[in-house]
């Protein structure tokens, strides 16, 4: 053989390296690397959803609050659009030329393969037009989904709102949401998103290479249906909740209102509040702007976030303590002489000339400063001089109990915890030389102590049951088989015994029902309605009305608390509001009866917003009173700096009948 | 007339005959399926792709077995004949040809598309082996070599007017068997040296790639400083090579079609584009990298279905292969290949005519530069130049040139105890 022949060797050498090469790179890109396997999936597999319709949420006696209603999505997929008659279109939904040609560009942007929304929340009207002239719209079509629609237009912040989900929330609950869905973003829509939201369906589509469905992958297999939300029963009761609402119109303030026996809440009120028909629909964006950028921040929730001293609402738990504790017994009677000495502080009653020799009902129905003075110093002293700060820490657990200085873990989200002070805390601020007449203002709830209206509330529930609470709830039942939370059910004792509870009562009675009570023009003609108004001083402004109390006196069916800002004195108009909704509730009608000398239209009317100082104004949320109780004095409500608008002089009207207080 | 049918049937290579049965059977499958659309799934029909390709493998078996009925000394004789034929066909594309996709490669026959570029790598074929046979010319001697650059310039010239470049390349692979024939080595380095400083010329700046250039020159000169002969050869290679350069790139420039500057670049990593030309080959990878190592099965594969991969019945057939079929399927198709071309080789080896031995190289060599180069561009790796895959993709002209390539090598093999 020529030497040539080795040549052979060479190129079938060269044929098998090559083939190697070949089969090095395939092993890499079909074995080794996941990249082109997950490629080809999401090329030609893609997962469109099929939304659910959200769950309805319905008041404790099934009246709709929230419901759904269909909406229609224009939507368009750019590259399948032909040329058309685009003046026609944008007549029939409404836009400009200029209009088309943006929305047109953002959809390119967005993806010229993919639909996309072109005009969001068409009208069944639009929708009904459109849909004849459809053939003429290539790359076009209407997709139907719901919106939420507020039948009442009532409970905005109890209800909350839904929008498009945010990166945050999308990172969070890994892999639901997508962008464009929808997610309760406050109120009860958020804290019951899971169960409203019900769960998407998912269609595996198979698409080509022009982008047009080819049928579900493996027949159907990896498919799902949508499952529909559950829907809420809260405990709401839809006609409180709008008599409440109507009644704090133009006023800042709150109102709850607890079925004792149960925990549940039957009004919510929050206001300035907002129409949650506002939050849904074209104008949400706007709205949403207008909302929040409102001085009187109606997205401020109140009830569980406002930061009030209880006041004079604090005595009858103050009472009950020293009535348990045994430093007083109901007939005990302490002499008012009309101003109280701590060691070298001298700390004024209200009452002028004081209110003689009381026992705990009295001091309760006149609300006597002095009594409960002397009470918190007796249980302060009760362990002898040095051991203060032991009762003290002692005093402040039986205070804790009743919900006082810690969230009630409400099913709401953003329930605010206002501290309680503990003795170490007293230390930490006058290091060790503090005793009782330092924090003496906690005793008529001032100082150092704070509570949101929904705590009051459950204060007077807490009365009311004569010794227990269960947590306050808005729901009380999600799905068709109504479950809740066991949480909700618990009774939570407070450690005073019924028995002790009586005479408190009594107090709160005849502060209702006798001529030298505090709220007597609230009284309701046959139903026994137990309270304790409060007048809390307020730095920025007139003082704000606070009333608690619940009714009938026995088996109670309501409990209540009500606050209004710059209200003047808690008989103004906490108590007439208060008497109000009461009396809806217990006989579900109102009778048309006179409070103060006004009509419950009056009422409805009043405005008592605080005038604006300037372009950048506080909102009254937080109210501090810290340290004012050593200087309380009886202003007259139109004495005050800053209510001076016209409102507020038709406002005052019911005033000059209110019994003066505190 | 019995005694020598007996002859034939016991001379013919019947295990080469197997695997050209089992490619085009495979290429059959894989076509059916690239086509497969599963909205439309109805009956056979003879006017569908895998229709047509099943008739073209039918009459490619008849073209075949009437090439093995022919007397050996045929393709000998006829050899310039031959040769002279698609040139006339090649000009007469150029005429009266049809254009599609910018190339003008068609000769329209009633329905039938004929492709002349197809036939004239035979053509070509036959005549290089009559004249290496024929004249015994020695390889390493210019004017045999230029005579050899001449037979295989004409068609590459005349199929470059239409224009069609990747099958102009593939003339390239005549410069194997003209290597085994003696053509010297060196001619091969210098020939892949300057392709290689073509691509390096894409990817550095010019001063940077002549200062290395020089820097490597001096390095050799400075190496035979005793030898002043050598010293100045690679001083004139150094300063050809930078010529070189110039030349490169202007030719890169100004004489590739813009598509095919496009191809060459996203090949070589220079640009990216996955709408354009890149398209088809990012496909074509997502295509084979889906089916893993057993595929996703015959039907069962989603690029492929649902018409993700362009041209994949014919130029990226492979994909469909390697989607469905998986690294299995690859495995067995280039293993049948190779298993084909060294079969060829050794063939080749064993023949007693120079002729035989030059035309088996021939054939061995344009099949691997087709295989490796369509299966290296749907895997990216390779250029996107437009030439089939032989036996598989679809395509009549291709689908017989390659059979006539392959059965006159056959039917020459079972001659090979006569003379020529």
């Amino acid at each position: 053989m020529d030497q040539l022949f080795n040549r052979k060797y060479i190129i079938q050498g060269l044929f098998i390296v090559l083939a190697l090469t070949l089969l090095g790179k395939l092993f890499y890109i079909q074995i080794a690397s996941d990249k082109y396997f997950l490629d080809a999936n999401n090329n030609a597999l893609r997962k469109i959803f099929v939304y659910p319709a959200r769950g309805v949420i319905l008041d404790r006696n099934n009246k709709v609050l929230a419901q759904n209603q269909p909406t229609y999505d224009l939507m368009v997929t750019p590259n399948q659009v032909k040329p058309f008659d685009t003046l026609s279109l944008c007549n029939i939904i409404g836009i400009t030329m200029e209009d088309f040609r943006k929305k047109f560009h953002k959809a390119e942007v967005q993806s010229k393969y993919q639909a996309s929304v072109f005009q969001k929340l068409l009208s069944v009207e639009t929708y009904a037009t459109l849909q004849e002239r459809m053939y003429n719209y290539k790359g076009f079509y209407v997709q139907k989904r719901t919106i939420r629609y507020y039948p009442d237009s009532i409970g905005g912040q109890l209800l909350g709102y839904i929008r498009e989900v945010n990166q945050r929330e999308i990172e969070k609950h890994e892999g639901y949401y997508k962008p464009g869905d929808y997610i309760g973003k406050s109120g009860l829509e958020k804290q019951y998103e899971a169960d409203l939201r019900g769960k998407k369906g998912v269609i595996n589509m198979l698409y080509n290479a022009h982008n047009v469905p080819q049928g579900s992958y493996a027949d159907g297999k990896f498919d799902s249906l949508a499952i529909a939300g559950d829907q809420l029963t809260t405990t709401i009761d839809i006609d409180l909740q709008k008599l409440g609402e109507q009644l704090l119109a133009n006023k800042l303030g709150s109102i709850v209102a607890i079925e004792p026996a149960t925990g549940e809440v039957l009004a919510f009120v929050s206001s300035p509040g907002y129409d949650p028909n506002k939050m849904v629909g074209r104008e949400t964006g706007n709205n949403y702007m207008k909302i929040w950028s409102d001085p009187y921040k109606p997205f401020f929730i109140r009830p569980l976030k406002g930061r009030y001293s209880p006041g004079s609402a604090f005595k009858p738990l103050d009472a009950l303590i020293a009535l348990q504790d045994g430093v007083v017994d109901e007939f005990t009677t302490i002499n008012c002489p009309g101003y109280y000495i701590a060691g070298n502080r001298r700390f004024r009653c209200d009452h002028a000339n004081g209110d003689g020799n009381i026992a705990v009902r009295k001091s309760i129905a006149r609300s006597c400063n002095v009594y409960f003075y002397n009470i918190f110093a007796r249980m302060m002293l009760k362990k002898g001089g040095k051991n203060q700060h032991k009762a003290y820490e002692e005093w402040q657990e039986k205070v804790r109990k009743f919900g006082i200085g810690d969230t009630l873990g409400i099913d709401f989200p953003g329930e605010s915890a206002y501290k309680l002070f503990r003795a170490e805390d007293y230390t930490k601020r006058y290091s060790k030389y503090w005793g009782y007449t330092t924090i003496l203002s906690v005793a008529i709830g001032q100082g150092e102590i704070s509570t949101t209206p929904l705590q009051m509330a459950n204060i007077m529930a807490i009365i009311a049951n004569r010794g227990y609470y269960v947590k306050p709830h808005l729901v009380k039942g999600v799905g068709n088989n109504k479950s809740i939370d066991s949480k909700y059910t618990e009774k939570h004792y407070v450690g005073v015994d019924p028995i002790h509870f009586e005479p408190v009562i009594d107090g709160m009675e005849d502060a209702v029902n006798t001529s030298w009570g505090t709220a007597t023009e609230s009284r309701l003609s046959n139903i026994l309605m137990c309270g304790k108004t409060g007048t809390v001083q307020n730095n920025h402004g007139k003082n704000h009305s606070v009333f608690i109390g619940f009714a009938p006196r026995d088996n109670p069916k309501i409990a209540i608390a009500v606050i209004v800002e710059n209200g003047g004195y808690g008989g103004a108009y906490a108590a007439p509001i208060a008497s109000y909704l009461t009396e809806k509730y217990l006989t579900d009608s109102l009778k048309g009866r006179k409070i103060n000398g006004s009509t419950i239209e009056m009422y409805k009317a009043a405005n008592l917003l605080p005038v604006l100082k300037d372009k950048t104004p506080k909102p009254k949320a937080k109210i501090d009173t810290l340290n004012q109780a050593d200087k309380l004095k009886k202003t007259l409500p139109t004495q005050n700096k800053v209510a001076q608008n016209d409102f507020n002089k038709v406002a005052t009207e019911p005033k000059k009948h209110a019994t003066a207080e505190q | 007339m019995q005694q020598q049918n007996n002859r034939f049937f016991f001379n013919v290579d019947w295990v080469t005959i197997l695997i050209y049965m089992a490619l085009c059977a495979i290429g059959w499958v894989n076509i059916y399926a690239a086509i497969y659309n599963p909205d439309k799934a109805e009956g056979f029909s003879l006017m569908a792709v895998y229709g047509k390709q099943l008739l073209f493998i039918i009459t490619g078996l008849i073209i075949g077995l009437s090439i093995l009925l022919l007397d050996a000394k045929f393709f000998s004789i006829f050899a310039p004949i031959v040769y002279g034929i698609t040139m006339v066909l090649l000009l007469a594309v150029l005429v009266v040809g049809r254009n599609v996709g910018g190339n003008q490669a068609w000769i329209p026959i009633g329905s039938f598309r004929l492709q002349p570029s197809e036939f004239a790598k035979f053509g070509t074929a036959l005549l290089l082996a009559r004249y290496i046979s024929s004249f015994n010319p020695k390889l390493n001697t210019l004017k045999p070599i230029l005579i050899c650059i001449a037979i295989v310039a004409l068609p590459m010239a005349l199929i470059m007017l239409q224009p069609d470049a990747g099958s102009t390349l593939v003339f390239l692979s005549f410069m194997f068997p003209l290597y085994r024939e003696g053509l010297p080595g060196y001619l091969l380095i210098i020939f892949w040296g300057m392709v290689l400083l073509f691509i390096l010329n894409l990817y550095l700046s010019p001063a940077t790639l002549i200062t290395a250039i020089i820097i490597l020159g001096a390095l050799f000169i400075y190496n035979y400083r005793k030898k002043q002969q050598k010293m100045i050869g690679i001083g004139m290679i150094t300063i050809l090579a930078i010529g070189y350069l110039f030349v490169a790139k202007y030719l890169f420039n100004n004489v590739l079609q813009p598509h095919q500057r496009t191809r060459i670049e996203l090949i070589l990593g220079l640009k990216t584009d996955n709408r354009g030309a890149g398209y088809n080959v990012i496909q074509s990878k997502i295509a084979i990298g889906a089916g893993q190592v057993t595929g996703r099965g015959f039907l069962q594969g989603t690029q492929t279905k649902y018409g993700y991969v362009p041209e994949q019945s014919t130029d990226f057939i492979f994909s469909t292969i390697g989607e469905e079929w998986g690294f299995v399927g690859c495995l067995v198709v280039i293993g049948l290949y190779i298993f084909l071309l060294l079969r060829i080789v050794n063939i080749a080896e064993r023949q007693r005519s120079v002729f035989s031995r030059v035309y088996g190289y021939c054939i061995a060599c344009i099949l691997f530069f087709h295989v490796f180069i369509n299966i290296g561009m749907t895997i990216g790796i390779m250029p996107v130049i437009g030439i089939p895959l032989p036996f598989i993709s679809y395509g009549g002209s291709s689908l017989w040139s390659f059979t006539i390539l392959l059965f006159i090598f056959l039917k020459l093999d079972s001659n090979r105890m006569g003379f020529i």
